[in-house]
C-alpha cells in the first residue's frame, strides 16, 4: 500500500522498534562499531531466530516467510533507526536480492534457505576502486573456466561475508559468478571508513574459482533491478535514520536550557524542527511509495526509486546537519550520539549512486 | 419520517430535479425554487432551506445535480462564509434577510477582517466600533478585501472595549457596504493585478441588531469563519467553468456569475508556480538536454511528488478513520517551497526571454507573471512563519514564546501606528 501501512504491518513494526531498542541500544551499536567485524555471529543469530529477519522476503518455496517489500522495508527502516549493527542489508537485500533475480531454480534452493535461516551471511561484490555502482564499470574479468581476476571495493561486509555474489566481465559479457569467503586467492581487507557502522572491504580476486549464477552474458538487467531494489530498501533505511535523528534533537531542544528556558521554546529553533519535520516526512512518503511500487511492480519503478533515493539522501543529510547543529558544541563531541547517524546519512547518500545520479537516473527514466 | 439512504436520497432528489429543473429559468428564479425545496443546500437545517442531510450524502446529491446538468446555488466566494457564520451565530433576522440572497447569488459578501497593522495577528484590530447615539460609529481601515468593491454587505470585526485584553474586546459585525462612510480602493500587487481592495470605514454605520452574537464575542464567531475559510480553501480553484456549450438563459446567466467571481483569481495557478507546465517547457527551451537544469527539474518534481504523496497519506489515514501523523499539517508549507522552487526553474529554463512580460513572451506573459506571483504563496492565508509556529507548537508540542499583548488591556499593548 503505497499510502498507509495495515494494522498487521504497523504491530510489526511497533515490535520490532520495541525489540531493537532492547538488543541494540546505542551503547550495543557503539560496542560493535569498535569491533573490526562490525557485528556478531552469535548475537545476529540469536536475534535473527527470534524475528525472522533473513526469512521475510524470501519465498515461502525456499524456506522465507514469503512477505514483500513492503514488509523488508519496515524492517529496514527500523534498523536504519537503531543503527542496528547487523550483516542484513548485504545478506538480503543485495546478495538474496542477486541469487533471486539471476539464480537458476536450482541455485535459488541450494543457497536461499541458508541465507533465510540465517546460518549464510552474504553480501554482493560490484562496485571497484572508481566507486561506481553501474554495471558498466565492471572490470574484473572470468575466464572461460570461471576463475575471477582483479578487484572489487566498498564492498558490505565483504570481509566477514560466507558468500559472495561477484559481478564479473565473462567471456559471455556480464555475469554472476558465486564465491565462498574463504576461496583461494581472494584476499580480503577491511576498508578504514568514516562511518564506522557499515563496514566495507576491498576483496582481491587473484584466480578465484568462482561459479556462474544463472545465465552467462545475462546478469546486466538482473543487477540493474538489484540496484533499483537495494535504492528503495536504503531509503527506508535512511528515513528510519533521519526520523531518529529529528526526534532525538527535538527531545534535546526541550530539555535544553538556556537564558532560562527551554531552547525549544526560540522561534529560531520551532522553525529548523519544522521543517525538518517536512523534509523527513516528505522523504518517508517517497520512500514508503517506492516500497510499495516495488510490490506493485509499477513500470515507473526505476524513476521512482531514484527519486526516493535522493530525496532520502538530502533530508538525511540535511537533517543530520540541523541535529548537530542543534546539540551545539556537544553535538561535536564523539561521546554525543548525533555523529553516528550524521556519519550514515554520508555513507548511505553515495552508497547505489548519489543525489546527483539519482535525480539524473530519474529524468532517463522520466515518464510523466 | 423514513431513514435516510443513499438510495432514498438519491431518488427523492432525482425525482424533485426531473420534475423541476429547467435551464430556461432566469438564474436567480430558478435559485430562489432550489432554496425553498431544500436540494440548494440540504446540510443546512430544514428550518433554513435546507434538509438537515448529514455531509456524508452530500456527495450523492452533487452527482444528482451533475447527471441532469442543474445549477446548483451561489457557493464561489465570500459568501459562503457568511451564511456559515451566520447559520452558526446569527439571529433569526439575520438568517432571514440574508440567507436566501446568498444562495440566489444576488448579494456579494466580503471580509473585513485583515487590517494593515494586523495580518497575521488578526486579533490585533484597531478598526472601532463605538456605539453613539442608537447606532454603531465605526471608524478605521481594512486590507486584502476580495470583492469589496462589488459587495453588498461585510463581515466586520473591530474593536469595541480597549480596556479589555486583546482576543476578549473584539465583537463581529455584518456592515453595509453600500454607504457614504465605505471607501474602497483597488489595491494593486507586485505582479500588477489588483485582486484585492483597502476598505477606508469613516464614520460608518451599523444598526444594533446587525451585531453578531454579543458584544465582546467577535473573536469567537471570527474563528468560525475562519474554520469554514480554511476547511474551503481549495473551493474557488475547483469551482469549474461552467457548462460552456449550453445557450439556454440559466446557463448564459451562470457563465457571467463564474467570470465576474473568477475575475480577481485570473492568476491564481500562477502563483502556485505552474509545475505543470515545466516538462513541456524544458522540451521546448532546450533546457532538457542540459545537464545543470536537469539538476533543477528533478529536484523540483521529487518535491512536487512527495508533496503529493505526503498529502495522499494524511488523506488515506483520514479516510480509514485513523489518528492523522504530522503529514496533514504541512501542506501550505510544502506549497510554498514548491512555488519558489518553480519560478526559479522556469525563469531558468527560459533566459534572458524571463524578462519579457508582453506579447513577445513565452505563453503571452503566462511564464513572467509566476516569478511575480509566487511571493503570494508564501504569505497569504497565513506565513510560512506563521506556519511553522503551528506546526511546531500543534504537532511537535514545543513550549510557545511567551506574546506581549496576552496580560494586559489592549489599549497598553505596543502596536504599529499606521493607520
Amino acid at each position: 500500500m503505497k499510502f498507509s501501512f495495515s494494522s498487521e504491518q504497523d504491530e510489526f513494526r511497533s515490535n520490532l522498534r520495541r525489540f531493537l531498542a532492547d538488543r541494540s541500544p546505542t551503547k550495543e551499536v557503539r560496542r560493535l562499531m569498535e569491533t573490526d567485524a562490525g557485528w556478531e555471529r552469535e548475537g545476529w543469530q540469536a536475534m535473527n531466530a527470534e524475528l525472522g529477519l533473513t526469512a521475510v522476503r524470501i519465498p515461502e518455496e525456499y524456506g522465507g516467510h514469503g512477505f514483500g517489500f513492503g514488509e523488508l522495508c519496515i524492517v529496514l527502516e527500523e534498523m536504519g533507526r537503531a543503527l542496528a549493527c547487523a550483516p542484513f542489508f548485504a545478506t538480503t537485500v543485495l546478495a538474496a536480492g542477486a541469487i533471486l533475480q539471476a539464480g537458476t531454480d536450482e541455485q535459488k534452493a541450494a543457497l536461499l534457505p541458508g541465507i533465510a535461516a540465517g546460518d549464510v551471511i552474504a553480501t554482493l561484490a560490484s562496485a571497484e576502486d572508481n566507486g561506481r555502482w553501474e554495471a558498466d564499470a565492471t572490470t574484473l574479468t572470468a575466464d572461460a573456466s570461471g576463475k575471477l581476476t582483479g578487484h572489487k571495493s566498498f564492498v558490505i561486509d565483504g570481509h566477514t561475508a560466507d558468500l559472495i555474489v561477484v559481478l564479473a566481465r565473462g567471456p559471455a559479457g556480464l555475469t554472476f559468478y558465486t564465491v565462498t569467503g574463504d576461496a583461494a586467492g581472494l584476499s580480503r581487507r577491511l576498508l578504514k571508513t568514516m562511518d564506522p557502522t557499515r563496514k566495507m572491504a576491498r576483496l582481491t580476486f587473484d584466480g578465484v574459482q568462482g561459479t556462474v549464477l544463472g545465465t552467462p552474458g545475462a546478469a546486466g538487467p538482473a543487477y540493474d533491478r538489484v540496484m533499483t531494489e537495494a535504492a528503495v530498501c536504503l531509503t527506508n533505511e535512511m528515513v528510519g535514520g533521519a526520523e531518529r535523528l529529528r526526534e532525538d534533537a527535538l527531545a534535546y531542544a526541550m530539555m535544553r536550557m538556556q537564558f532560562g528556558k527551554p531552547i525549544a521554546s526560540f522561534q529560531s529553533m520551532k522553525h529548523k524542527h519544522a521543517d525538518m519535520l517536512l523534509d523527513v516526512e516528505m522523504a518517508k512518503s517517497a520512500a514508503y511509495y517506492a516500497a510499495a511500487a516495488l510490490d506493485d511492480g509499477d513500470a515507473d519503478i526505476v524513476a521512482m526509486a531514484s527519486l526516493a533515493k535522493a530525496c532520502a539522501s538530502d533530508a538525511y543529510s540535511q537533517t543530520a546537519t540541523h541535529a548537530v547543529q542543534i546539540h551545539g558544541g556537544i553535538g561535536f563531541t564523539w561521546d554525543n550520539d548525533t555523529h553516528l547517524w550524521y556519519k550514515r546519512a554520508k555513507s548511505s547518500d553515495v552508497l547505489f549512486g548519489d543525489a546527483f545520479w539519482h535525480r539524473e537516473n530519474m529524468m532517463k527514466h522520466w515518464a510523466a | 419520517m423514513t431513514e435516510l439512504t443513499e438510495e432514498s436520497v438519491r431518488a427523492e432528489c432525482r425525482a424533485w430535479l426531473e420534475a423541476n429543473w429547467d435551464p430556461n429559468l432566469g438564474l436567480v428564479e430558478w435559485r430562489v425554487k432550489l432554496a425553498e425545496s431544500g436540494w440548494g443546500n440540504p446540510h443546512w437545517p430544514t428550518r433554513w432551506y435546507g434538509r438537515d442531510l448529514p455531509a456524508g450524502l452530500m456527495p450523492v446529491v452533487e452527482e444528482e445535480f451533475k447527471r441532469i446538468g442543474a445549477i446548483g446555488v451561489a457557493k464561489a466566494g465570500i459568501r459562503v462564509l457568511a451564511a456559515a457564520t451566520i447559520l452558526e451565530h446569527g439571529t433569526d433576522m439575520h438568517k432571514e434577510k440574508f440567507l436566501l440572497r446568498i444562495m440566489t447569488g444576488e448579494d456579494t459578501w466580503c471580509q473585513l477582517f485583515s487590517e494593515p497593522g494586523s495580518g497575521s495577528d488578526v486579533a490585533g484590530a484597531v478598526t472601532r466600533a463605538e456605539m453613539k447615539g442608537n447606532q454603531w460609529i465605526v471608524n478605521g481601515q481594512k486590507v486584502w478585501t476580495t470583492s469589496a468593491h462589488k459587495a453588498h454587505w461585510g463581515l466586520l470585526l473591530a474593536r469595541t472595549d480597549w480596556d479589555q485584553k486583546k482576543h476578549a474586546g473584539l465583537s463581529y459585525f455584518i456592515i453595509d457596504m453600500k454607504q457614504p462612510g465605505v471607501s474602497v480602493h483597488p489595491l494593486r500587487q507586485m505582479n500588477g493585478h489588483a485582486s484585492f481592495n483597502q476598505v477606508f470605514l469613516t464614520d460608518a454605520t451599523v444598526q444594533p441588531e446587525f451585531l453578531v452574537a454579543n458584544v465582546g464575542d467577535g473573536w469567537a464567531v471570527t474563528t468560525t469563519t475562519l474554520m469554514h475559510e480554511r476547511r474551503g480553501a481549495d473551493g474557488v480553484r475547483s469551482w469549474g467553468q461552467g457548462a460552456a456549450d449550453r445557450s439556454e438563459r440559466a446557463y448564459v446567466e451562470e457563465r457571467e456569475e463564474i467570470a465576474t467571481v473568477m475575475e480577481p483569481y485570473k492568476w491564481y495557478p500562477q502563483r502556485a508556480g505552474r509545475v505543470d507546465l515545466i516538462m513541456p517547457r524544458a522540451q521546448e527551451t532546450g533546457a532538457l538536454a542540459d545537464p545543470v537544469a536537469r539538476q533543477e527539474i528533478a529536484k523540483l518534481m521529487i518535491m512536487t511528488k512527495a508533496a503529493e504523496w505526503t498529502a495522499r497519506r494524511a488523506r488515506t489515514a483520514q479516510e480509514q478513520g485513523r489518528p492523522q501523523g504530522p503529514e496533514g499539517s504541512l501542506g501550505k508549507l510544502i506549497s510554498s517551497h514548491i512555488a519558489r522552487a518553480a519560478a526559479r526553474v522556469h525563469t531558468q529554463m527560459t533566459g534572458a526571454n524571463a524578462l519579457l512580460t508582453g506579447e513577445d513572451s513565452p505563453m503571452n506573459g503566462v511564464i513572467a507573471e509566476i516569478l511575480v506571483s509566487v511571493p503570494a504563496t508564501s504569505i497569504a492565508g497565513g506565513t510560512d512563519e506563521i506556519q511553522r509556529n503551528i506546526i511546531s507548537e500543534r504537532v511537535l508540542k514545543m513550549p510557545r514564546e511567551r506574546t506581549g499583548d496576552s496580560d494586559k488591556p489592549f489599549k497598553d499593548v505596543p502596536r504599529n501606528t499606521v493607520a
